[in-house]
């Protein structure tokens, strides 16, 4: 390796993010394990945990029975108790099959114990289309999520706050879910390698822009990014904020970036109607009313399941191209 | 009676169930009376279960418990007090009154709370469980369900996990032939719930579960065998609700005969247990009249402070949402 390369940025894919910072937090915290389907012989199934069972042994890296309930009480018994688990759910989908474990136990069982319970749990998850892997292995379910009192909801966009956020989660006294896109998990960004953690509750501004507000979420900031650079050539400097923390909700740098531009979309990979775009926008309206020059525009996914055929899949997913169309609309050009 | 029992378990015993009944039978009442507001589901006649697991826990030791939990509170070290505040939805209860009965917990006790979700319990009896095993503590974790809550899918993932994690879990069915109003003839194939335990890997014993001895004798096995890291137990208790689901009624409802009530209540928990206490010498009626008025006593106590207490605040209603300030 030259010089050059050695001194340079320390690139390393989603992926690569995520195992280090899983590893990092067991390093640091002796009480954190990790539990769920296929994370100890197979690595998970994103490859993910890859290496971790030999470093770390199944005391820590627990292969669990195919049982979302299980594993979910598994970690709220075990963080109300003294541990600090993280827990995998494979595919974000599964969470339908414990529901009642993540939104009338983990989510309610500090402020229904009038604060006697700490549950200091981690859940990673895996959102997100673009594999054809249809209607229940695809979805962003972020805003099921952020409508529950009592968990915190992030989603990484990169790899640098994919592990930055692991580690902030770990370290939070709270269930907070960590919901990733398997569509990026290849896509690289400068990671240090100490540990570090991305401020729950922040979001980014990823592109500074004086004429227009995109608010992205999850993969769609990459969406946004593009996007905002099609509209560069049309003379349209957009900013463009990674939301990144879903639940608690960074209002103010969302009402201080339409205080700039005076107009804004929302974009978001789950479905339009009912989805996280929808309390962005209300906020907005409530609190930059004043500000506002043109209504705030919303993309997300048309409201149906995901579909299975490429052909339809790619018609589905929101992407850059129309997050510039419903820009040129918002602007009449 | 069992061998190497003191005379001081058995008056504890006695002394629990009569406390928990009193409890239930006050706290029905000021419900009827519109004191204590919501739904209440009560624990009388089911004494025996909850007196005989909890003697061989201790505070260490975690439940879970059920929407019919106050026997379990009580008998898990309760006091009347912060219960009844509970209840009633004031701020010195044991959740400030943010939970209530179906609610109603005490980390400093072990109890992981009461459910108001049917099969809520099992799954984070087993986590605590496997925290127990993970964190190379001898606590034990005991989680609490009816027969109803058998055919919840979380009571299967839970015991499935714990057999196969060989958890220091116990599973306690107290079958009361109910799962709510509906017969378990007609909510399930099976008549001892502790057949399932055959299919999980894991022991399953049935005690009858009107008998605290029986109780008492089943769980200190069952608890022992968890506590030396021999994997969990199923233990079935065959037992009665005297009351209805909800509330006290009980009698001249269609879903089950005044007969057969009053079947059960022949073989009530708390009267044989007295009359073999007496017969073996171990309390006389004097005394066993003494642990009635000391529990009425505390009720007396208990029901004056819930409702001297404050009721919670809007400062309080934000409260405990989350947790705020720096990570332990």
């Amino acid at each position: 390796m030259s010089e050059a390369l050695k001194d340079g940025p320390r690139m390393l894919p989603y992926v690569s993010a995520i195992t280090e910072g899983v590893r990092q937090v067991l390093q640091e915290q002796d009480n954190a394990f990790v539990a769920g389907e296929d994370v100890g012989q197979a690595g998970s199934v994103f490859g993910y945990y890859q290496g971790l069972l030999d470093e770390f042994g199944d005391r820590r890296i627990v292969d669990t029975p195919i049982s979302e309930k299980g594993i979910i009480g598994l970690g709220v018994g075990a963080a109300a108790t003294g541990c600090r688990p993280i827990i995998d759910i494979m595919f974000m989908d599964f969470l339908g099959e414990c529901m009642d474990e993540v939104a009338n136990q983990m989510a309610k069982m500090r402020f229904m114990f009038g604060g006697g319970a700490t549950l200091p749990v981690t859940v990673l998850t895996m959102a997100g289309a673009g594999m054809n892997l249809a209607a229940q292995h695809s979805q962003s379910w972020e805003a099921f999520l952020a409508h529950l009192p009592g968990v915190k909801v992030l989603m990484p966009s990169n790899a640098y706050d994919a592990k930055g956020m692991i580690i902030a989660a770990s370290r939070d006294d709270n269930p907070v879910f960590v919901v990733m896109n398997k569509m990026s998990l290849a896509m690289q960004a400068e990671v240090p390698e100490e540990m570090y953690e991305v401020p729950i509750g922040k979001a980014a501004i990823v592109r500074e822009g004086a004429a227009f507000s995109i608010f992205a979420m999850g993969r769609m900031v990459h969406e946004a990014l593009a996007a905002a650079k099609t509209l560069e050539g049309l003379g349209v400097d957009c900013e463009v904020v990674d939301v990144r923390s879903i639940q608690p909700f960074d209002s103010e740098t969302a009402v201080a970036s339409i205080k700039k531009t005076h107009r804004a979309l929302v974009v978001h990979e789950a479905v339009r109607f009912g989805g996280f775009g929808g309390e962005i926008v209300a906020q907005l309206q409530e609190e930059a009313f004043d500000y506002l020059d043109a209504p705030i525009a919303r993309v997300g996914a048309p409201f149906s399941p995901v579909p299975y055929s490429p052909a339809l899949e790619k018609l589905y997913i929101p992407n850059a191209e129309r997050i510039v169309a419903e820009v040129k609309k918002v602007l009449g050009i | 009676m069992a061998k190497n029992i003191t005379n001081k378990t058995l008056i504890d015993l006695h002394s629990c169930m009569v406390r928990i009944r009193r409890f239930e039978e006050e706290a029905g009442k000021l419900m009827e009376d519109g004191k204590i507001p919501g739904a209440l589901h009560l624990y009388v006649g089911q004494e025996a279960v909850a007196a005989g697991v909890m003697a061989h826990l201790s505070n260490k030791d975690q439940i879970t418990s059920t929407h019919r939990g106050h026997g379990h509170v009580i008998a898990k070290g309760g006091q009347f007090a912060p219960m009844f505040a509970e209840l009633y939805g004031k701020s010195t209860g044991y959740c400030k009154g943010k939970g209530g009965s179906m609610h109603i917990s005490n980390m400093a006790l072990g109890i992981l709370g009461a459910n108001g979700i049917v099969g809520g319990g099992p799954p984070i009896a087993m986590g605590a469980a496997f925290s127990n095993k993970f964190r190379k503590t001898k606590q034990v974790a005991v989680t609490f369900f009816g027969d109803g809550a058998s055919n919840e899918g979380s009571f299967h993932e839970a015991a499935n996990m714990a057999a196969l994690y060989q958890l220091p879990c116990v599973f306690v069915c107290e079958n009361n032939g109910f799962g709510e109003y509906t017969r378990q003839t007609n909510h399930q194939a099976v008549t001892d719930v502790a057949d399932r335990a055959a299919g999980y890997g894991m022991p399953g014993v049935v005690v009858d579960g009107m008998d605290v001895m029986a109780v008492y004798e089943a769980a200190e096995a069952a608890i022992k065998r968890a506590r030396a890291g021999d994997g969990p137990t199923l233990l079935e208790c065959k037992t009665y609700r005297y009351y209805d689901h909800v509330g006290v009624r009980g009698m001249g409802l269609t879903y089950r005969t005044d007969e057969e009530v009053d079947a059960w209540k022949q073989r009530d928990a708390i009267h044989s247990f007295e009359a073999l206490l007496l017969k073996q010498g171990v309390l006389t009626a004097k005394k066993i009249e003494n642990v009635y008025a000391r529990a009425n006593d505390e009720i007396k106590e208990g029901v004056a402070f819930a409702e001297s207490s404050p009721f919670p605040t809007t400062e309080d209603l934000l409260e405990d949402v989350y947790f705020v300030g720096a990570a332990s």
